[in-house]
C-alpha cells in the first residue's frame, strides 16, 4: 500500500544506461566481458526467449525491485518484468492461485510450502532493511532507545518525552515533558509484522500486543496509511514517535533513533549495521532466517528480511529461463546495485547459498 | 425539468396527431417484442448481478462465520494475528469480531448526513428558488464538478491539511465543552484521525449528490403551485415550506438514501482519515474504523481465515445497506400514504 518512491531515479537511470550498453555490447559477442561497474561471475548473457513475468507482494522490496527489473531488462530486451506490490499475504495468495510468476515476501511462510497447489516453493533471500525508529521532538537530535523503553512507549506504558526510562537512555540528553503519539501503520504490513516481533522478542516481559502483520494497538495510538503515511504523521506531530522503513524515512527528512542491540551497543539505522546483522545468523536450509534482535556486536536489531517465492518446477520454458535469469541477476549485480536504491546487501555466505538454489529450479526442456 | 416535459408533451402532440399510420404499418410487434424482451434481460441482469456478488461473497466468507460464528456481529475484538500457547507451542488464535467497524460506519455515515442533508437541501433551495437565474448555471455546473473528484482526493485532503488543522481545533473544542453533560463526553479526544474527520469529509463528498439529486427534483415542482402560493400572499419560504418541500419529499429522501450508500461504502478517503482503530466510544474526536476501511487496509496481508473474514465485512456493509436502504423506503411509503390522506 505504500506509495511509489521516485528518489534516486538520477542513479538508476545512469545504471540502466550502463546495463544497456553491456547488453548490447554482449549481444553479438557469446562471452561477455561486463566492464566496470556490474560484476556478474555467474551469470553469463544468453539470449533470452521473450517472456513476461509477473510478481505481486511486498511492498518493502519494490523500490530495490523496481530498480533491479529496470537493470535487468536493459540488458535482456525480450523479456518484461511487472512487479505489483499489494502486501506479501496478497503476493503468497497470488502465487497459491497461480495468477503470478513469483512473489514478495517479508515473512517465512505461515503453511506449509510444500503443499502449495503449484508444487513446493523456494525461498530466495534478496536484500534486507533497516526499519528506523523515527520521530519528531523539537530540541532533541539524538536519541537512543533500547528494546524495553520502545516497547513501553509503543504499547503506551509511557506516555511523556521525560519519562525516567527514557531518561536512562539518554542521560546526556535534555529531555522535553512533550506527551508522545505513537504512529503505527493502519493497513496490514511486513514492517509491522518485522517491527512486532522484534519487539515480542527483545522486550518480552513489556511488550504484550502480540506480533503480527496487524496488531491491536491501544486505542489512544494514531495510524497512517503506508510507511509514507507515519512518516508523514511523524514529521507534522511533535513528540511524535513511529517506525518507517529506512528509504522512506529519509526520503521524509525524518531524524531516528538509535537503537541498543543486544550486544548492549547502541547503533544508528544504517544500510553497513543492516548487513552486519546477518552476521551469525542461522540460515535454515530453505533459506528462510531472522535477522531481528541479531546478536552480532555491530547489527541493527530491527533489520527486517524480505524473500523472492517461485515454485520449484515451472511449467513454461521460457518463463522458467526467465525466472532463473531474474533471481541470478538479484543474487549478482542487484547486490552491488542495492545500497543505489537504499537496500542493504546479503552476506556473501548466503548470497552464495541463494545462487545454489536458482540451479535448483526445474525448467521444462 | 419543467421545461423539458412540457417540450416533449408538445412533441407527442404534433408527432401523434397527424400521422399514426406508418407506426403501425412497420410491423410494430417485432420491435416491440424484441424491445420487452431486452428491458427483461436488462432487468434480469441486475438482479443476477446482485445474486451472484451476494452468493459467491457470502460462500468465500463462510470459513470465518464458522470459525466465529455470531462473535462476528456481536464481539468487537478483531485480532487477526493472535496467537495463543498451547502446550508450550505458540499457535494461531485469530478473532474477527466486527461489532467496532459496524459502530464506526454507522457512526460516520450519521455524522455525514447530519451535516450534508441540511447544507444539501439548502444549496438545492438557492439554486432553484432564490439564485439569481444567471447564477444558477456555473453553480450547478461547479457542484457536479465536485461530485467527480476521487474519493482519494478527498482523503488526502483530509489527511494532509484537513486532519492537522482539526487537531488543534479538537483541542479547543474538546476544552470549551469539558464537563457539559452530554457535549463533553461527545466532543473530547482530540485526534486528527477521528470518527469526526472521517464524518466531515464523507459529508463534503455526499453534498454535490444530495444537492445533484435535490435540485433536480425541486426543479420538476410545477410552477402553477409555485405560483399559486405566492399569490395567495404567502413569502418566499412559505412557498418553499408549503410548495416545494413536500413536492419533493420523497426524492429528496431517495437523494439522502444514495448519499448515505456512498457514506456507508466509502473506503479509501475513510481509511485515511479514520486513524484504524477499532474501538467503540462515544468520543467522536478519537480514532476508530469503518468496514470498507478495514478491507482496503488489511487485504494486502489477509490470508486464509483472515481474508475470508475480510469478505465477510464486505458480505455486512452489503447486509448494511440493503437494511437502511428498505428501511428509507419504507419510511417513504408510509409518510406518502400518510401525506395522502
Amino acid at each position: 500500500m505504500s506509495v511509489p518512491k521516485v528518489r534516486l531515479l538520477g542513479p538508476v537511470l545512469a545504471l540502466g544506461l550502463v546495463a544497456a550498453a553491456c547488453g548490447s555490447s554482449s549481444k553479438s559477442t557469446s562471452a561477455p566481458t561486463a566492464p566496470g561497474a556490474t560484476n556478474a561471475p555467474s551469470t553469463t548473457t544468453v539470449t533470452l526467449a521473450s517472456a513476461t513475468l509477473n510478481g505481486s507482494g511486498s511492498t518493502f522490496q519494490k523500490a530495490f525491485d523496481q530498480d533491479q527489473i529496470q537493470a535487468f531488462q536493459a540488458k535482456h530486451s525480450g523479456i518484461t518484468i511487472n512487479y505489483a506490490g499489494g502486501g506479501s499475504g496478497k503476493g503468497q495468495q497470488d502465487l497459491a492461485d497461480q495468477v503470478v510468476d513469483f512473489a514478495g515476501s517479508d515473512a517465512a511462510p505461515v503453511k506449509d510450502p510444500t503443499k502449495d497447489k503449484g508444487g513446493p516453493l523456494l525461498y530466495f533471500p534478496t536484500v534486507v532493511a533497516p526499519i528506523t525508529v523515527s520521530y519528531k521532538l523539537s530540541g532533541v537530535t539524538t536519541l537512543t532507545l533500547t528494546a524495553d523503553t520502545m516497547a513501553k512507549i509503543f504499547s503506551r506504558q509511557i506516555k511523556t518525552w521525560d519519562d525516567a526510562a527514557i531518561k536512562g537512555d539518554n542521560p546526556s540528553a535534555s529531555l522535553p515533558s512533550t506527551a508522545i503519539t505513537v504512529v503505527h501503520r493502519s493497513d496490514s504490513s511486513g514492517t509491522t509484522n518485522n517491527f512486532t516481533r522484534y519487539l515480542k522478542a527483545a522486550a518480552p516481559s513489556s511488550w504484550t500486543i502480540g506480533a503480527g502483520s496487524t496488531v491491536p494497538w491501544p486505542t489512544d495510538t494514531t495510524a497512517g496509511n503506508g510507511s509514507t503515511g507515519v512518516a508523514q504523521a511523524v514529521k507534522a506531530t511533535d513528540g511524535a514517535i513511529g517506525y518507517v522503513d529506512l528509504s522512506d524515512a529519509k526520503a521524509a527528512g525524518l531524524t531516528f533513533a538509535s537503537v541498543k542491540n543486544s550486544a548492549g551497543k547502541a547503533v544508528a539505522p544504517t544500510l553497513d549495521a543492516a548487513s552486519a546483522a546477518l552476521v551469525g545468523v542461522t540460515v535454515n536450509a530453505d533459506l528462510t532466517y531472522n535477522p531481528l534482535n541479531s546478536a552480532a556486536p555491530d547489527a541493527y536489531p530491527i533489520t527486517s528480511p524480505t524473500w523472492i517465492l517461485v515454485y520449484k518446477t515451472q511449467t513454461d520454458k521460457a518463463k522458467g529461463a526467465a525466472l532463473k535469469a531474474f533471481l541470478a541477476f538479484i543474487l549478482t549485480d542487484g547486490q552491488t546495485n542495492a545500497t543505489a536504491s537504499d537496500y542493504a546487501p546479503l552476506t556473501k555466505d548466503l548470497t552464495a547459498k541463494a545462487l545454489a538454489q536458482v540451479d535448483q529450479i526445474v525448467v521444462p526442456a | 425539468m419543467v421545461g423539458s416535459i412540457s417540450g416533449l408533451d408538445e412533441r407527442m402532440t404534433t408527432t401523434t396527431s397527424p400521422t399514426p399510420a406508418p407506426l403501425s404499418a412497420r410491423r410494430p410487434a417485432v420491435a416491440d417484442g424484441s424491445f420487452r424482451y431486452l428491458a427483461l434481460a436488462c432487468g434480469l441482469a441486475v438482479l443476477a448481478i446482485l445474486a451472484l456478488i451476494a452468493v459467491s461473497t457470502t460462500s468465500k466468507a463462510l470459513p470465518a462465520f464458522r470459525h466465529e460464528g455470531f462473535r462476528f456481529l456481536f464481539s468487537k475484538e478483531w485480532n487477526p494475528t493472535k496467537t495463543k500457547v498451547v502446550s508450550g507451542q505458540s499457535v494461531a488464535d485469530p478473532h474477527f469480531g466486527a461489532l467496532a467497524f459496524i459502530y464506526g460506519t454507522m457512526v460516520i455515515s450519521a455524522i455525514a448526513l447530519l451535516i450534508a442533508v441540511p447544507v444539501s437541501v439548502g444549496m438545492a433551495l438557492f439554486l432553484t428558488d432564490v439564485a439569481p437565474r444567471r447564477l444558477r448555471g456555473p453553480v450547478s455546473y461547479a457542484i457536479d464538478l465536485l461530485a467527480a473528484i476521487p474519493s482519494v482526493v478527498y482523503g488526502l485532503w483530509g489527511v494532509v491539511v484537513l486532519a492537522p488543522v482539526l487537531t488543534r481545533t479538537y483541542g479547543s473544542i474538546g476544552s470549551a465543552t469539558h464537563g457539559i453533560p452530554l457535549l463533553g463526553t461527545l466532543l473530547s479526544g482530540g485526534s486528527g484521525r477521528s470518527f469526526m474527520t472521517a464524518g466531515l469529509i464523507l459529508a463534503l463528498m455526499i453534498t454535490p449528490i444530495i444537492t445533484s439529486l435535490t435540485r433536480e427534483v425541486f426543479e420538476t415542482v410545477p410552477r402553477s403551485q409555485k405560483e399559486a402560493v405566492l399569490a395567495l400572499g404567502a413569502t418566499r419560504w412559505e412557498m418553499v415550506r408549503g410548495a416545494v418541500l413536500p413536492w419533493g419529499r420523497s426524492g429528496v429522501i431517495g437523494a439522502v438514501m444514495l448519499g448515505l450508500g456512498r457514506a456507508m461504502g466509502e473506503t479509501i478517503a475513510a481509511a485515511l482519515v479514520i486513524g484504524s482503530s477499532p474501538q467503540i466510544t462515544a468520543h467522536l474526536f478519537r480514532a476508530g474504523d469503518a468496514l470498507p476501511a478495514v478491507i482496503a487496509n488489511e487485504f494486502g496481508e489477509a490470508a486464509d481465515v483472515w481474508r475470508s473474514a475480510l469478505i465477510g465485512l464486505g458480505v455486512l456493509v452489503f447486509a448494511l445497506t440493503i437494511i437502511v436502504n428498505s428501511a428509507a423506503r419504507a419510511l417513504v411509503v408510509r409518510t406518502d400514504r400518510r401525506m395522502a390522506a
